[in-house]
């Protein structure tokens, strides 16, 4: 029996700097293949990386568009300089598509237009969720740290009034943002010099402990979890707390069978189980974890308990 | 001129006393739980010894502000309400929060109390900076730790209220507010629970060459020669091993304090209204170091005389110190 077909799958923002073939290729096959309802575009991270693919957009939107998905842009992550100011006001200006805002500068700029809310925005609880919703919120991305208690309280709040929830159901966890370049920094430069050396590493850069064992993953100004978050198992129980979409980040692996697996799960078409065997071969080398929503580690795996 | 007041750290009633005695303008502090981001084993105040600290404080002149600065996940936000009606029943002179339920919530029943939006909010333009001052009457705002003075002079132009700065001790890497990496290593939240790389979670390891590993929650974070003096394990100031660098380097940030007293009369003049000194988790002995030196430089400053900041460079000797990225974006 299906778990809820109700139930959105999302494809969030590439968070690497991926060139613009890459990105090209990376959405023709969403478009064409990817069983996701909607899809984030847009540069979250680094403003440097924008004009390697900003002219692609409106391409990429009427195509994902065209294949019946609903498309959002996301806005920075980091707005500090006039043109990261600059370029989350273009977004605020736009009636379509809709907008996720990463930053109360894309809140200041939208008003009370409609938008939604990103995962860098701190949605923690009710009360916040409740005063971003009487300021033009409809959908909130709860922050990828919150445990299950929470994402229930929180989820249940948002719903009563009538806004989307979305959680991130698979790949790496944003884990902190800085002015800096890490990037940059590894390389000898400085983020104003920085020769893009992160496009060197499409899933970002590892960084290993003095006795071998991986950490974290690096990718410009952002920190990421070393292990991909892995929600298959929890989704019913997700969507059972009033979870309305599930998000999918866009990771160095083949996300079409990524979304496959998540799509069949939701259907009810494979057991979770073997479904999450199969996202574990997809995801490589990476560990999967989900530590954060069972309120502990978030590089842990806590395994799921039994079925009653 | 800008008013240039020194917010000093209490994260103890005697702390308090000998930051208000030693000169502070303000001093800031919080409860004993998850309501504030320094909320670390024996520290922080009862809403008793708050009291008797506003009393303290009142009669020398100075300001308490109040650090309600962590983000409530939902299903706990009442003990941030809570700790708020505290605040404001005891007297407190401002609140600092970052999260906008706490704001909203501070405004509407608490609308004759100060806010300052914390640097745990992490506005670093005008327009977010606009945004907390339009909708919950922010009247300060605590600047994230990665603008250049120039930036600073352009925001100072183009918001509606005063600005804080950080002008010394420890120096956070990671964007406040926006920073989960204790979370991923050891399960407690900076921004839930107000913890960042906990004590309860360090091992100091000897290794069989003789060299010290300092681990939290098992992962080294760094590893000391026998002759090197092992440091605490912050993750965002570990050693680890990149591609590009498998000998091991600061991925992120040397071990190092933030120290602009030499940039404080450009601060003033780009106009900062006041200056924080961190270090709620520091020794008395500490506080009153720093708050005297600071307090002496500020008034020199203020009255036109050259200020003597030897002391001030004495306070961190032997340790490493930075300007960040107050003094060149080649920082970033």
């Amino acid at each position: 029996m299906a778990v809820n077909t109700m139930t959105k799958l999302t494809l969030g923002p590439i968070a690497y700097h991926w060139s613009a073939d890459a990105r090209r290729d990376f959405y023709a096959r969403i478009a064409d293949e990817a069983p996701v309802d909607e899809v984030y575009l847009g540069e979250v991270i680094c403003s440097k990386r924008a004009p390697f693919h900003q002219a692609d957009l409106p391409a990429t939107i009427e195509r994902l568009e065209r294949a019946g998905k609903r498309v959002i842009l996301s806005t920075l992550a980091e707005v500090m300089l006039k043109r990261e100011r600059k370029a989350t006001e273009d977004i605020a200006e736009m009636v379509s598509p809709e907008m996720e805002v990463n930053n109360a500068a894309g809140l200041y700029a939208r008003g009370k237009r409609p938008h939604r809310i990103g995962p860098f925005m701190n949605a923690y609880n009710d009360a916040t969720i409740a005063w971003m919703a009487g300021q033009g919120a409809t959908h909130v991305c709860l922050p990828a740290e919150m445990p299950a208690p929470a994402i229930a309280a929180a989820a249940q709040a948002a719903v009563a009034l009538g806004l989307g929830v979305e959680v991130q159901v698979y790949g790496r966890a944003s884990l902190a943002v800085s002015a800096r370049c890490y990037h940059a920094r590894a390389h000898g430069h400085t983020k104003d010099n920085c020769q893009f050396v992160c496009e060197e590493d499409p899933d970002g850069m590892p960084l290993r402990t003095r006795d071998d064992r991986p950490i974290l993953r690096v990718n410009g100004i952002q920190t990421l979890s070393e292990s991909y978050v892995d929600l298959l198992p929890e989704v019913a129980r997700l969507i059972a707390d009033g979870v309305t979409h599930l998000r999918l980040m866009p990771q160095a692996v083949d996300m079409v069978a990524v979304a496959q697996v998540f799509r069949d799960v939701l259907d009810g078409r494979v057991p979770t189980g073997e479904a999450d065997a199969r996202l574990a071969t997809l995801s490589g080398d990476a560990g999967l974890s989900n530590g954060f929503y069972h309120g502990t580690a978030g590089y842990r795996r806590i395994a799921a308990a039994a079925p009653a | 001129m800008s008013l240039a007041e020194l917010i000093c750290p209490a994260g103890t009633p005697a702390a308090l006393r000998t930051a208000v005695d030693a000169g502070a303008d303000a001093v800031y502090c919080g409860f004993q739980d998850a309501t504030n981001a320094r909320n670390f084993p024996g520290l922080n105040f009862t809403p008793d010894e708050l009291a008797e600290a506003v009393t303290y404080a009142h009669a020398r002149g100075t300001k308490v502000l109040l650090a309600l600065n962590t983000y409530p996940p939902a299903g706990k936000v009442d003990l941030w309400r809570h700790a708020a009606d505290t605040g404001a029943r005891l007297g407190v002179d401002a609140f600092i929060v970052a999260d906008m339920g706490v704001a909203d919530y501070i405004a509407r029943m608490y609308p004759g109390v100060r806010l300052h939006l914390s640097v745990q909010a992490a506005a670093s333009s005008p327009e977010a900076i606009r945004y907390y001052c339009e909708n919950f009457g922010v009247k300060r705002v605590v600047l994230p730790r990665i603008l250049t003075i120039p930036e600073i002079r352009q925001i100072r132009r183009e918001i509606p209220c005063e600005i804080e700065t950080f002008i010394f001790g420890n120096h956070g890497l990671m964007v406040e507010g926006r920073c989960s990496l204790t979370n991923y290593l050891t399960g407690q939240s900076t921004n839930m629970d107000g913890v960042c790389s906990p004590a309860s979670d360090v091992e100091y390891v000897r290794d069989a060459d003789g060299s010290m590993s300092s681990q939290l929650a098992g992962f080294t974070i760094d590893r000391f020669g026998p002759e090197e003096k092992a440091g605490y394990p912050t993750i965002c100031k570990g050693r680890y091993a990149a591609p590009h660098r498998p000998e091991g380097y600061y991925a992120f940030e040397e071990p190092i304090s933030l120290n602009l007293s030499r940039l404080l009369p450009e601060l003033i003049e780009a106009g900062v209204h006041a200056f924080k000194i961190e270090g709620r988790q520091r020794s008395k002995s500490y506080v009153r170091g720093v708050v005297r030196a600071f307090r002496a430089a500020v008034d020199d400053i203020k009255a036109g005389r050259e200020a003597n900041i030897a002391d001030l460079i004495a306070l961190t000797e032997g340790q490493k110190q930075t300007q960040g990225a107050f003094e060149t974006k080649k920082w970033r």
